[in-house]
């Protein structure tokens, strides 16, 4: 039987691309490319490495998001993955983080079997990493978060994994199923691959609310039990001096004599 | 009118220890909890919420930095922080005792348990906030000096004593203020760094109550083999008055050398942007910015730092921002109290330079 490998991505606008406009202090979102999430990319590889490594693993990649996010799916077939699922849906829009989660757990529910999850660590929209979390909750899974190795026997039910903290690490060890949760220093995303874009037999399933049969009063902008109060930008700092000179020497001059007289340094 | 939150009461923080030391976030949330208490009013208390094997020592800790009381849970089987055993025997406690609002540290830890803690709850949860907020006039205050919001739909006298979370979100340059208005606890992870805590109550002690907990071994669904301090030393940088930051403009990773001799000149800290880390030429350890760490030194140079805002939205807060950078039009210098326009390897040396006489340094008087 299969080893079922599910990756939770989303699909995201590259922040760092994200510019102010300086007079009206608003987000500028025209032509921001939008990407797969970054940490999601990881997840994505680890699981493609599994199947790199061992025979008869399928990789599914499921996500929530408007119809544009299967321009991202797409990337992940191409990448390798076996087969992607997107729920997109008006009744599961505004959800956050506990609704997301209800929403994405009934899609892996109707999915059916798997023996692994792995999503990215956080999103770089919202960077809250909680949807992972509150996955494995609702599927009463045993995860593992900021995970940075990864190591399965060929049991292909023990795992031992390397978990970053701020101050080092832990290594830890559970079975599978369960949910890991993928940073950068896991891997590193391969590219595309010709075979994968042209692949004609791996199409993109796009689901509805009903079709994954979620509770409608557990999803959605409604059901969300956190709500946006206000929204806005902090105050702009006032400008800055340019420190002037006529050398480098003159510079670093200028800078510490103002500093000093600021009573900085 | 009588309100179906009366059952919750008084603040609690998660105050996150490893290996029998408590995090300096959780002193910070102490502190925090205990300003929210006032806001509050009435007979509000902050509990500390400590969990581990054989931690009672640290109740007194967190008596002087503003615990009232310490709710402590103690069993071998707590000794190493899993998900699975913290989430049981917290969501049990919170179950029993109903505090009304819940802070966690956004640690690697807080940030892993406390969404697991929602989850089963049934909860709101807001992560990472760098705000907080109990009254509405508190909250006005705080949206003037620091925000464009415009207040005028506010009312000070609101009696509304929701907690007010606000995070930044989208990479950090806008601001949203969250609410859990419709259950309980309400629940945020904090950043580190960002919350004061109070002088210390030396002497002051609090009353402990004993949690009783029904955790057994087959709860625990994941072994921890080993706990690993990290070999490197650790870098400090939330703590640093002065931090040297070095991003994509250095170059090259050799650039750090420039940026380490710097910071020893002038006693700093090294970070850096995530585009450096990601170059792989310094350890993500040192990286500043949205998903580095938060920082607010009283002077941070910025040197070959474009300022994408992820990077912004971590140290725009610091005191004084020196900015160094060949690009005039780089978003740095929009943040930045200083800004020398100029090649980063000329410029250092003739600081560095410049530093050693600061002392005969004549300057008239601000």
């Amino acid at each position: 039987m299969a080893f079922k490998i599910i990756v939770c991505a989303k699909q995201v606008p590259d922040t760092n691309e994200i510019k102010i406009n300086p007079e009206t202090g608003t987000l500028i979102r025209d032509g921001v490319p939008s990407i797969l999430n970054n940490d999601d990319a990881n997840a994505l590889e680890e699981a493609l490495k599994i199947k790199d490594k061992f025979d008869d693993v399928h990789v599914t990649v499921v996500s929530m998001g408007p119809p544009q996010a299967q321009d991202m799916l797409f990337e992940c077939i191409a990448m390798g993955a076996d087969e992607a699922i997107l729920l997109s849906d008006r009744a599961v829009g505004g959800s956050d983080t506990w609704a997301t989660s209800n929403a994405i757990t009934a899609a892996i529910k109707k999915i059916g079997d798997y023996d692994l999850i792995f999503a990215g660590r956080q999103a770089i929209d919202g960077d809250t990493a909680q949807v992972g979390p509150q996955i494995a909750e609702k599927l009463h899974l045993p995860q593992v978060t900021y995970v940075e190795e990864f190591e399965i026997a060929d049991n292909m039910k023990d795992i031992t994994v390397k978990r970053q903290l701020e101050d080092g690490y832990e290594m830890i060890k559970l079975q599978t199923p369960c949910m890991l949760t993928a940073i950068k220093e896991l891997n590193q995303p391969r590219y595309m691959n010709i075979k994968g874009i042209f692949n004609q037999d791996k199409d993109i399933k796009v689901w509805s609310a009903a079709d994954v049969e979620v509770d409608l009063t557990t999803v959605g902008l409604k059901a969300s039990p956190t709500n946006v109060f206000r929204s806005f930008t902090p105050k702009p700092k006032g400008k800055g001096i340019t420190v002037q000179g006529d050398s480098e020497a003159e510079i670093a001059k200028n800078l510490l004599a103002d500093m000093k007289k600021k009573h900085i340094v | 009118m009588a309100n179906k939150f009366d059952d919750y009461k008084h603040i609690w923080v998660f105050v996150e220890q490893r290996q029998g030391k408590l995090m300096n976030v959780a002193l910070e949330l102490l502190g925090e909890a205990h300003r929210l208490a006032e806001q509050i009013g009435g007979d509000t208390k902050v509990g500390a919420l400590l969990v581990g094997d054989d931690v009672k020592g640290l109740a007194k800790e967190c008596f002087e930095y503003g615990a009232d009381r310490v709710y402590l849970i103690e069993d071998p089987l707590l000794k190493n922080y899993t998900t699975d055993g913290y989430t049981k025997v917290i969501t049990d406690a919170v179950n029993e005792y109903k505090p009304e609002i819940f802070l966690y540290g956004a640690t690697h830890i807080g940030r892993d348990l406390a969404p697991r803690v929602a989850g089963r709850l049934n909860t709101g949860l807001t992560a990472d906030c760098t705000h907080l907020d109990v009254s509405v006039a508190h909250y006005i205050k705080f949206a003037e000096e620091n925000t464009t919001l415009n207040t005028a739909t506010l009312n000070p006298d609101d009696p509304d004593k929701g907690l007010k979370m606000t995070r930044p979100a989208f990479g950090g340059n806008l601001m949203a203020t969250i609410i859990c208005p419709n259950t309980r606890p309400q629940m945020s992870t904090v950043r580190p760094g960002v919350m004061s805590k109070i002088e210390k109550r030396e002497g002051f002690e609090g009353e402990t109550i004993q949690v009783k907990h029904n955790l057994t071994k087959d709860d625990i669904k994941v072994e921890v083999l080993e706990v690993v301090k990290a070999a490197h030393e650790l870098v400090s940088l939330t703590d640093a008055d002065i931090i040297v930051s070095g991003g994509r403009g250095l170059g090259d990773a050799s650039g750090f050398k420039l940026i380490q001799e710097f910071a020893d000149k002038v006693g700093g800290v090294v970070g850096s942007s995530r585009a450096a880390v990601d170059s792989g030429w310094i350890d993500h350890s040192h990286q500043v910015g949205q998903t580095g760490t938060t920082v607010k030194p009283k002077i941070y140079f910025a040197c070959g730092i474009s300022g994408a805002i992820q990077h912004l939205a971590g140290m725009q807060n610091s005191d004084i921002i020196v900015a160094i950078n060949k690009d005039a039009d780089a978003p740095i210098f929009e943040v930045a109290d200083y800004g020398i326009v100029g090649d980063l390897y000329k410029v250092i040396p003739e600081i560095m330079k410049e530093w050693d006489h600061l002392e005969e340094m004549d300057v008239e008087e601000a």
